[in-house]
């Protein structure tokens, strides 16, 4: 096993490598460099000249990449370009805390919904329970964002009169109920959204096992429905699952732009929206290698989850 | 003879629910008894009906089926007025079912004894620590390795003989009334299928379960069965004691059953008039195997050092058990897997060891007939696209010659003009196969690589293909290498027969002289291991199997 687990790993981090180059390199194709952003209007030849040899800009692209990288593994990610002396990484830790805290809350409230409404509606298929649930999926999938973001806003505040239809302030000093009331709207709208492609795909992943023969040979032993399911099918249906849960956790984490600029919510995506508008392209950088990074991170624990799920695997012959 | 009924089935009719709604009957006024302590075979060929009828013992339809009219009566209870939870209470604890591939009915992500004991356990006749050393004393009757920890291993760490024991295992945990067996022996080789045979005979006779079994292999049954069900189209067609039905069958259709099954044929009457002077195909010294770098230094060697020669319109047959490396042999001559020593030779020209660097004439001159029909052909094209495509290829023929030609192909395999514009799944499982032929044959090859093309199929169905096959050989002069576990199958069709075991070639020669003594150990197992038909052989068989072993075991060692 162990062999698979470093192949796993170094393919991640291959990956990663792989991102690092093309970002680097993406971001140097855009017009300007920055000693020109930096300096703007008041820039002259000797000015520029100047700052360019500061920052290491007259050297040869790939030692510009080396220093890059060499610095970005170390925490050191640069100074922002458009905002003053910031650095990059105090602009990112407050985005990325309000991020991780949305996509956990997510993670922890929409999967096991999800997935134990897909294991039902697969246990079931073809009542009207799973008929519905079908539906509710399809529609959810075809629905953009920002209409279910609309619609949650109407039900939840109008409706419901609860919290405001867009997410500020601190959550510092807030108690349960107004925790609660801060956050109903993103995430509920977030697991709306994974949650139609989370059922529908634990339902084909259950509903695939299902047909195997042993499940038959279950049956016909006398196994209740409920452990044929829990027990015979669902530990074969993990490595599929595993992954579906993985690919969207890491979209909750990078590409919710429209659900984060709708409830004015100030996360990493919404920093990258800015990073792009002021051209800050080291804001940029450092944000595309840390969605690459979540993106690895989470499939790779789904390859090891779906390896460890596999008896195969894990005791070769 | 009035011991208790156990099973029966009374004026059972079970239809097939189309999608349109329409019925079509699957099963037909079927009726018979089980008695406790006896086994009843039901025999027939696929589509027959006899899976179906065996699972309605356990009140279960597959998708798609349901019961239209009579009953089932287990212990004088009709299962089909049971609800689920009855039923469930029912299987497993009184009657118990073993399928024919323990390898897909074994949950591969759980522990051998979990699924064995599981039932047992479930239905409370037994704790676990009852169950777990119940199933211990059974791993131990049906002669498994290891019985005290074979059961802590996962399905694919054990052989699928052993797999197949262990099934017989999960069974009897529950000690049931009745046992369900379907085709338990099928999938396994003549060797595993003794040993196999005999676990079960002992474990039935000792344990007074009553049993079903069903199969299509006449040999087999008469080895284990008391009273024997021959079934067609769904219908009963004779029925009485297994001694009965076998010295004296009444009925054609049993007739035809038993003609096919071949006994091993008296040697040395082989017809040879087609023998042309020269070796099509000559094997030096090829070794080959898999992993790391194939074509030089492979970290798993499967064949080691063959030397076969394969004379023009001949029969050259290869015989083994799974493992032996028979199918590695054929696509190191197809070039599928490359050798990493030694040559091939195609009309004394040295062929390529990858198929990529091989020219396309030398490509035609060699084809594969692979063993599933099923998944060789593409099921989303015509028939005549089928046996058109290797025409345009190998031969340029477009248009109407294209169509011509397919046209005599199919007449070649003795099937209908009509299927030209037909699907595969429009077709029988023979009849896919002789599109699978016909399709080798449409390159107008020298060489025909058939590999186990006869195993799929039943025993009417496949003789009838080795029918055609011998035709062809004769009308087209092909030679054929053909592969096969099933000694006699091989022994009628072949000229020279080649054993394998364990990547070498342990015997070559006539089949004349294979099949006389002396032979090498390996080829009296092999011998000795096929069923004859007629009871009581499995016991006269187990001494000359047991020698056979003992000889192979110290030849190993020396």
């Amino acid at each position: 096993m162990f062999p698979i687990l470093i192949k796993k790993i170094g393919a991640g981090l291959l990956t990663t490598l792989g991102v690092s180059i093309v970002i680097f390199v993406g971001t140097n194709l855009l017009p300007g460099d920055a000693a020109q952003i930096r300096l703007g209007q008041a820039s002259t030849e000797d000015s520029l000249r100047a700052l360019r040899e500061e920052l290491g800009l007259n050297l040869p692209l790939y030692q510009q990449y080396f220093r890059w990288l060499f610095n970005f593994v170390q925490g050191d990610f640069g100074t922002s370009l458009a905002s003053g002396n910031v650095t990059i990484a105090q602009l990112i830790s407050d985005r990325y805390e309000n991020t991780l805290i949305v996509s956990s809350l997510t993670a922890m409230i929409g999967v096991p919904i999800s997935v134990g409404l897909g294991i039902i509606a697969a246990m079931f298929p073809g009542t009207l329970y799973d008929r519905i649930l079908t539906l509710g999926s399809v529609t959810l999938v075809a629905a953009p964002e920002f209409f279910t973001a609309t619609l949650m806003v109407l039900f939840v505040v109008f409706f419901l009169g609860i919290g405001n239809a867009v997410v500020v302030g601190s959550i510092e000093d807030k108690n349960l109920v107004e925790l609660i009331t801060h956050f109903i709207l993103p995430i509920t709208t977030l697991c709306l959204v994974i949650a139609a492609q989370l059922i529908r795909m634990t339902r084909a992943a259950v509903l695939n096992v299902m047909s195997s023969p042993y499940i038959e040979m279950a049956i016909l032993k006398g196994i209740p429905r409920r452990r044929v399911v829990m027990r015979h099918a669902l530990l074969n249906a993990i490595g599929p699952i595993v992954n579906v849960v993985a690919i969207n956790l890491a979209y909750v984490v990078t590409g919710v732009i429209v659900i984060e600029v709708y409830f004015g919510y100030s996360g990493l995506a919404t920093l990258i929206v800015q990073g792009v508008q002021t051209r800050d392209y080291i804001l940029i950088q450092t944000l595309g290698m840390i969605f690459c990074a979540t993106y690895v991170i989470l499939m790779m624990i789904a390859d090891l989850s779906s390896i460890l799920s596999n008896p195969r695997l894990r005791h070769p012959k | 003879m009035d011991k208790k009924v156990v099973f029966e089935a009374s004026n059972l009719c079970i239809n097939a629910v189309r999608d349109d709604g329409s019925e079509l009957p699957i099963v037909k006024e079927v009726n018979f008894q089980v008695r406790e302590g006896e086994v009843v075979a039901l025999i027939g060929e696929s589509g027959s009906g006899k899976t179906t009828i065996a699972l309605s013992a356990l009140g279960y339809c597959k998708p798609g089926l349901k019961i239209s009219e009579g009953s089932t009566l287990l212990f004088d209870q009709d299962l089909s007025a049971m609800n689920i939870e009855e039923l469930r209470q029912i299987r497993g604890e009184k009657v118990a079912y073993l399928a024919q591939s323990a390898i897909a009915t074994f949950n591969p992500a759980l522990k051998i004894n979990e699924q064995v004991t599981e039932s047992a356990v479930i239905h409370g006749s037994k704790t676990q620590p009852e169950a777990d050393s119940f199933a211990k004393g059974l791993y131990g009757a049906l002669d498994l390795p290891d019985p005290d920890n074979i059961g802590t291993r996962y399905p694919h760490q054990v052989s699928g003989g052993q797999l197949q024991r262990l099934m017989a295992a999960m069974a009897l945990c529950g000690e049931p009334s009745l046992l369900v067996l379907d085709e338990p022996t099928t999938a396994l080789d003549v060797t595993t299928q003794i040993e196999v045979l005999k676990a079960f005979k002992k474990v039935i006779r000792e344990r007074g379960a009553a049993a079903i079994y069903v199969t299509h292999d006449l040999a087999v049954v008469a080895q284990i069965a008391d009273r024997i069900v021959v079934l067609y189209n769904g219908d009963i067609q004779e029925k009485g004691s297994a001694n009965a039905v076998i010295s004296k069958p009444r009925h054609p259709y049993t007739r035809r059953l038993m003609q096919a099954v071949r006994p091993l044929p008296a040697a040395g009457k082989k017809d040879k008039e087609n023998k042309q002077p020269g070796n099509v195909i000559e094997i030096n010294g090829v070794s080959a195997g898999y992993g790391g770098d194939v074509t030089s230094n492979p970290k798993e060697v499967i064949l080691k050092d063959i030397n076969l020669q394969l004379a023009r319109g001949e029969v050259l047959g290869i015989i083994g058990e799974s493992g032996s490396g028979k199918s590695t042999l054929a696509r190191v001559i197809a070039g599928l897997l490359p050798s990493f020593k030694g040559d091939i030779l195609l009309d004394d020209q040295k062929l390529q060891p990858r198929l990529e660097d091989r020219p396309r004439s030398e490509l035609r001159k060699i084809q594969f007939v692979y063993q599933m029909a099923d998944t060789a052909i593409n099921p989303k094209q015509t028939i005549g696209n089928i046996l058109g495509r290797p025409l345009e290829f190998y031969l340029n023929m477009y248009g109407s010659k294209r169509k011509d030609r397919v046209l005599e192909l199919l007449e070649m395999v003795e099937l209908p003009k009509e299927f030209y514009t037909r699907y595969p799944h429009e077709l029988s499982g023979g009849q896919k196969q002789r599109i699978n032929l016909a399709r080798a044959l449409a390159a107008e090859p020298e060489v025909l690589l058939c590999d186990e093309v006869t195993s799929a199929l039943d025993s009417i169905v496949g003789a009838n293909v080795i029918e055609l096959l011998r035709g062809l050989r004769k009308n087209l002069g092909v030679s054929f290498v053909f592969i096969s576990h099933d000694l006699s199958t091989v022994s009628a069709f072949a000229d020279t027969i080649a054993v394998m075991y364990k990547g070498i070639i342990a015997e070559t020669g006539t089949v004349h002289q294979v099949l006389s003594p002396p032979s090498h150990p390996y080829t009296d197992l092999l011998i000795s291991s096929v069923p004859e038909l007629r009871v009581g052989w499995l016991e006269e068989a187990d001494r000359n199997i047991q020698e056979a072993k003992n000889k192979l075991e110290q030849g190993n060692l020396t």
